[in-house]
């Protein structure tokens, strides 16, 4: 039993992760109506900007006062440079001029800090651990993730239902053009909502350098993921993003866990083993894929 | 009527000069081209599939890897399993491992189309953004399936001892199984072609422009749309048992999403919608890949920023630049 709450929590650590790439994936997708393969990379950028700066000044919370602003900054000049002109183009443009920054970002990591994989280190105050609950010991860092995590989805929540800001952006989701004639800088908009995409990003990339290694082309076992979430969850829903990432996190982590035990009681040893690893890595997809049969536009539609 | 003839001659310039390389190849002593351009034209051939639904019906499968990966398995296994002496299943019936190109090409071809059938009958209830992401998922989920599967290798892969015999041909000759993999392409293009300018072309197309316009006419059109998917995971499926023979090797990296990706490039580099610009664009992609990795080994990042501009500034493709004419759909 306390096994299941450990590797529970485990599954709500990977979910609060991938809610953090989904929002702000989905917002872009939802709002600005781009698909955007490259989200990974700032994920990946938010990792080593965090992870070499952390090392050089010895202090974990410089290091994530440095990833965020990083991991924002090269999402609006990349929204500048590129992504604005997609925005009237086709999927398929979209698809392929993130493809080709991945390719760049990608190699661009492996220029400047090299192809062996960076390590961060859990600072010292939230090393160690807590004991939850008699005999349940659980890391403080990864219950501190946790915790940064539902802060961000709160106040995510309290921006687009609360504020003015809010608003304009899930109106210039609605009506691009009728917003801009309200007087609104929709080009501004879009290019702080884009930046708020790769923020968030930046800081799932910078809370998992801890816990993964930071490697080049980390970004892309996520964004895949990600973009089961957002499948599962609907796209341009935050609450689905939620959802998703939650149930995700759940099923990925949980399968893994369990699985091959169920097996093992079912057949005998060796072919439980192959059976269960490879169902458990493709349990996430099955999932999708009956969420999809049931519910083609996901779970939470945002505009339904 | 101009471009039409000046396309026209592009093409049989291009097709001729093709079928005459391994000649030129061998005069000029560099064989090691003959291997190279076997990878293009198979290339080319995965890349044409892929055009078939990019180019004419709006489809934008970010998982055709997928069915490559399937035919060079399927080549693989039957390999594996004709070397091993062991049968691949002995229940219901008895089948036993093969390395006859004539038999393990077209079930490379069938059970490429079958997963396609399968995979795509769920992928074509969604749309856009939706039909992206799951394609891509899919093709995840078989690599991972195939990273997982110990008994072929898992995440090593799987080695061939030799390719496929084919009676009457010497595929272990380079130069045989260079006419091999252009034959195969040439045929794929010639059924694509027949296909695309077909009644049930004009249908597939007319879906990508305004679906509920075909189906006010009467048509079914999810069949249709299913059909071309199959047939463009067929020619897939084709390639990749090409692939398995020419590298005398298959790893679940046949299926990774960055060879889709690359598929799309090779696609959008030589024209969308053209049929045979993907293999100019196979051909281009490969070259460059080769020549820049020569000078650094960090190719990608100039690579990278390449393929934007050609997005942004130059939607027609390198066939789209040499033979002129109408832009992609025509």
């Amino acid at each position: 039993m306390l096994l299941v709450i450990e590797q529970f929590l485990n599954g709500l650590q990977l979910g609060i992760t991938l809610f953090l790439m989904s929002a702000g994936l989905t917002l872009v997708f939802g709002i600005m109506q781009v698909i955007n393969l490259a989200h990974g990379s700032f994920y990946m950028i938010g990792a080593y900007v965090g992870a070499t700066v952390a090392a050089a000044s010895g202090s974990f919370l410089l290091g994530v006062a440095a990833a965020l602003p990083a991991a924002a900054l090269c999402g609006m000049v990349v929204e500048f440079v590129v992504l604005r002109r997609l925005y009237e183009r086709e999927h398929l443009d979209q698809v392929l001029a993130t493809f080709g920054l991945i390719m760049f970002f990608n190699e661009l990591t492996r220029i400047i800090w090299g192809r062996q994989p960076l390590f961060m280190e859990v600072p010292l105050w939230l090393g160690g651990s807590v004991e939850l609950l008699p005999g349940l010991v659980y890391p403080v860092y990864r219950l501190a993730v946790i915790g940064v995590g539902l802060a961000v989805a709160v106040s995510l929540w309290a921006l687009f239902a609360k504020t003015r800001l809010g608003m304009q952006i899930r109106a210039g989701g609605v009506n691009r053009k009728m917003v801009g004639a309200l007087g609104v800088n929709i080009k501004l908009l879009y290019t702080l909502v884009f930046g708020l995409g790769t923020l968030l990003a930046g800081l799932a990339g910078v809370m998992a350098g801890p816990i993964l290694a930071v490697e080049s082309g980390m970004g892309e076992s996520i964004l895949i993921l990600t973009f089961v979430v957002i499948v599962i969850g609907g796209i341009g829903s935050i609450r689905g993003a939620v959802a998703g990432a939650v149930l995700v996190g759940l099923v990925d982590t949980l399968g893994r866990a369990f699985l091959p035990a169920v097996f093992r009681m079912l057949f005998d040893s060796s072919t439980a083993d192959s059976v269960a690893s490879s169902l458990a890595s493709m349990a996430i997809y099955i999932l999708m894929a009956a969420v999809l049969v049931v519910k083609p536009k996901g779970l939470f539609p945002a505009h339904s | 009527m101009t471009s039409t003839l000046r396309k026209n001659s592009i093409v049989a310039s291009g097709g001729l000069l093709l079928v005459i390389l391994p000649i030129l190849v061998s005069w000029s002593g560099h064989d090691y081209y003959i291997s190279l351009f076997s990878r293009i034209l198979i290339y080319g051939l995965a890349a044409v599939s892929l055009d078939l639904l990019l180019g004419f019906s709006g489809m934008i499968s970010l998982g055709h890897a997928a069915y490559v990966g399937i035919g060079a398995y399927v080549v693989a296994i039957f390999f594996h399993h004709a070397s091993e002496m062991e049968p691949l299943f002995t229940w219901p019936f008895v089948l036993e491992g093969s390395e006859n190109g004539l038999l393990v090409l077209p079930l490379a071809v069938l059970i490429s189309a079958l997963f396609a059938l399968v995979i795509g009958s769920l992928c074509l209830r969604t749309r856009g953004m939706h039909f992206i992401m799951i394609t891509l998922a899919f093709a995840q989920m078989l690599y991972y399936f195939f990273v997982s599967l110990e008994k072929y290798g898992g995440d090593d892969g799987l080695s061939l001892y030799s390719r496929s015999s084919i009676p009457g041909m010497d595929l272990g000759n380079d130069i045989h199984f260079y006419y091999l993999c252009l034959g195969s392409l040439l045929v794929f293009i010639f059924v694509a072609r027949r296909l695309v300018y077909s009644r049930f072309g004009l249908i597939v197309r007319g879906c990508s422009n305004n679906e509920r316009r075909i189906r006010a006419l009467g048509i079914n059109s999810y069949s249709y749309r299913l059909a071309l998917f199959v047939i463009a995971g067929a020619g897939a499926g084709l390639a990749g048992g090409l692939l398995a023979n020419q590298t005398e090797y298959v790893s679940p990296g046949l299926m990774h999403w960055t060879l889709s990706g690359e598929l799309m490039v090779m696609v959008l580099l030589g024209g969308l919608g053209t049929l045979f610009g993907p293999v100019l664009g196979a051909a281009v992609f490969l070259l460059v890949e080769e020549n820049l990795a020569m000078y650094t080994e960090h190719w990608m990042v100039y690579m990278g920023p390449f393929l934007v501009l050609v997005v942004i500034f130059a939607k027609r493709g390198l066939f789209g630049l040499v033979a002129g004419g109408e832009n992609g759909n025509e």
